[in-house]
């Protein structure tokens, strides 16, 4: 059963459409992340599903039920938002017991859940603190508990790592995952941030200007975008796009190689300029112009330091390249995917 | 190398930088207030102080001290205690309904409507107003024969002409009018204290209730308002402090009257010491209001303190 689906939501601030018609079906247990540039509307359309705006047009279902109508504390959401919304004057226990609270549970039972999401957040000894006296990633968890407690059809994350340092930022991506998967819950998660969008969603959808350009698996996401924007904003670095017959070519920059590293005869040779290189450890990325193509085009090449001789990208001179046929993408003059042109 | 000249150091003022030590510059900029405060409010107290132990009056001006005696005669007095009890009426009565209005007027200027920085701006005109001129208008509505509130409740039928209340001659009505006419000044400063408070709260908290569940009234009661009570406690000592001292409004409006309803501590001072030449009396009556305004002001304080977020 699909937990959440949505049917051409629109939403317009004034006349400006903020979200232009997104269509989307989130099944259970499904970890969906709606990746976009900051201003695309991702918040927006979350705050809608959560029922804290109310969308122009278009409808909303969740659990099965059409919800357009009914307020947020209906419709058997959680939200956690980005910087929690903690409430500061209420210790732990009551920050997390108020959800239960606003639905008349009984003071038991109310205690039990208590327990239970604490137990599961591992933040049993922080109950009675209040929220200052947490650290952030503690924060985040009581915020976590306080969504979880009602047990929700559906649990809405605005950007939630994007208040913690980059080190702990990596560990409670992993906990936020592996914590969604065993509980099972269906997630739909917020974020610019395509490492978190990778790294955690087991689909993603990529919206820019109020729509969605793409639904898919990281995978597809990566390998297959749908069109330039997907192309560009994935990946870093970008795929490198060249125009070429009114239409574009694109490849990714770690497919884009020597011409003695290929192994067989399926690719296309390009003669590349090294204007500079930075090594970076595991990588090292290197960029220049192709022949042939827009001179202010940079294309960027993204090596195994190991497995290259420093001769063959000498900067200042040109090197032959080259990319394999399997990993050209093609696109017509509107930035949509072709076959090929 | 030849030495083009010799420079010849120049005798420097010890004093010529004295004004960039930060220590000298604080100082003389501090030299007013503390003079101001010394010459117009330490002095004046000090005197009181000196008045209120002694049997001075304007008959009498002799310095002849009687210890606390002053204040035993007027703690036996029924009519200051009285008095003592109308200040605590109408300062609690008129901080508890402007608060009211306050946080429903704070709340209706939280939404967007054309015209709403207009409202807002016309909104602070009770506070603004000289309140002589404010009070003298209030007068004429509560007046017994042109009272235009009368009038409106006649019109509606709400009560008839021979039972129209007579404001300011009733002695719990009168009490009720000034209640109304300072609740009514005190009102704009709640607006703007509750305004600065409820924009302090983040969205996020806001949010996070509504969509945990809580309605209009736990959103407000539960979540907002313990998160502004510490600038709404200090927005009420300002107003208690105000009020507490305040005499204008009874000066202007009753006069005290009717038989001492309306007096209020500031007021009695005002008559004993000044008007009557009790100077001694009025002083004691006045200086009374002290420890109890320290008592308030200390436990509110503490109380925010520990509430501290």
């Amino acid at each position: 059963m699909a937990a959440v689906v949505t049917r051409d939501i629109v939403k317009k601030f004034g006349e400006v459409p903020a979200v232009n018609g997104i269509s989307m079906t989130v099944p259970d247990g499904e970890f969906m992340v709606l990746l976009g540039p900051s201003g695309c509307g991702k918040t927006t359309y979350l705050r809608i599903i959560c029922g804290l705006e109310q969308q122009t047009s278009g409808d909303l279902l969740i659990g099965g039920n059409v919800v357009n109508e009914l307020p947020p504390r209906a419709r058997g959401v959680a939200m956690m938002f980005q910087s929690y919304g903690l409430y500061p004057h209420y210790s732990v226990r009551n920050n997390i017991a108020f959800p239960l609270k606003t639905q008349r549970v009984p003071r038991e039972e109310i205690a039990k859940k208590v327990e239970w999401a604490s137990q599961l957040l591992g933040i049993k000894r922080l109950l009675e603190r209040k929220p200052r006296e947490l650290s952030g990633g503690e924060r985040q968890r009581v915020a976590l508990a306080r969504a979880l407690v009602r047990e929700p059809t559906a649990l809405l994350l605005d950007e939630p790592l994007s208040n913690l340092d980059a080190k702990l930022r990596a560990s409670a991506r992993l906990e936020i995952k592996a914590f969604q998967q065993r509980v099972g819950l269906t997630t739909i998660y917020v974020t610019h941030d395509q490492v978190e969008a990778m790294g955690m969603g087991d689909r993603i959808a990529v919206i820019d200007g109020g729509r969605v350009r793409q639904v898919g698996t990281p995978t597809e996401i990566y390998d297959d975008p749908a069109d330039r924007f997907v192309a560009t904003f994935v990946g870093t670095p970008p795929m490198n796009i060249l125009d070429q017959n009114g239409g574009a070519i694109g490849f990714r920059p770690e497919n884009f190689l020597p011409k003695d590293m290929m192994d067989d005869q399926n690719f296309a040779e390009f003669s590349f300029r090294v204007d500079r290189s930075e090594y970076l450890g595991s990588e090292r990325i290197v960029y220049g112009v192709v022949e042939g193509f827009d001179q202010k085009q940079i294309v960027t090449a993204k090596l195994p330091p190991a497995h290259v001789d420093e001769a063959s990208i000498r900067p200042g001179e040109w090197h032959p390249f080259a990319v394999r046929n399997a990993a050209m993408r093609y696109f017509d003059k509107d930035g949509n995917r072709t076959s090929r042109h | 190398m030849v030495a083009i000249a010799d420079s010849v150091p120049k005798p420097v003022s010890r004093f010529r930088f004295i004004l960039d030590r930060r220590d000298v510059l604080g100082a003389l900029f501090v030299a007013p207030a503390i003079l101001y405060v010394l010459l117009l409010v330490g002095v004046p107290f000090l005197m009181a102080v000196y008045y209120s132990l002694s049997a001075y009056t304007i008959y009498d001006p002799s310095w002849s001290f009687v210890g606390l005696s002053n204040f035993a005669d007027i703690l036996e007095d029924p009519t200051f205690q009285r008095t003592l009890w109308n200040t605590f009426i109408f300062t609690f009565g008129s901080q508890l309904l402007g608060l009211v209005l306050g946080k429903f007027g704070a709340l209706l200027l939280l939404r967007p409507f054309p015209g709403r920085k207009l409202v807002r701006a016309v909104i602070i005109l009770p506070w603004a107003v000289p309140v002589a001129l404010a009070t003298v208008a209030w007068q004429w509505m509560f007046d017994s024969l042109y009272s235009v509130i009368n009038w409106t409740m006649i019109a509606l039928g709400l009560i008839d002409r021979a039972n129209a209340p007579n404001w300011l001659g009733n002695p719990d009505l009168a009490m009720l009018s000034i209640i109304v006419v300072n609740g009514w000044r005190f009102f704009p400063f709640a607006i703007v204290i509750f305004l600065a408070g409820i924009t302090a709260v983040p969205q996020d908290v806001i949010d996070a209730a509504t969509v945990d569940g809580a309605g209009f009234w736990r959103r407000n009661y539960q979540i907002i308002l313990p998160m502004i009570l510490p600038i709404m406690t200090i927005g009420l000592v300002f107003g208690i402090v105000f009020t507490f001292t305040d005499l204008s409004i009874v000066f202007l409006m009753t006069n005290g009257g009717p038989v001492g309803a309306t007096s209020v501590l500031g007021f009695a001072g005002f008559q004993t010491g000044i008007v009557s030449g009790d100077v001694s009396h009025g002083a004691a009556i006045s200086l009374f209001m002290l420890p109890v305004l320290l008592v308030i002001v200390v436990v509110m304080l503490r109380f925010i303190r520990r509430r501290e977020i």
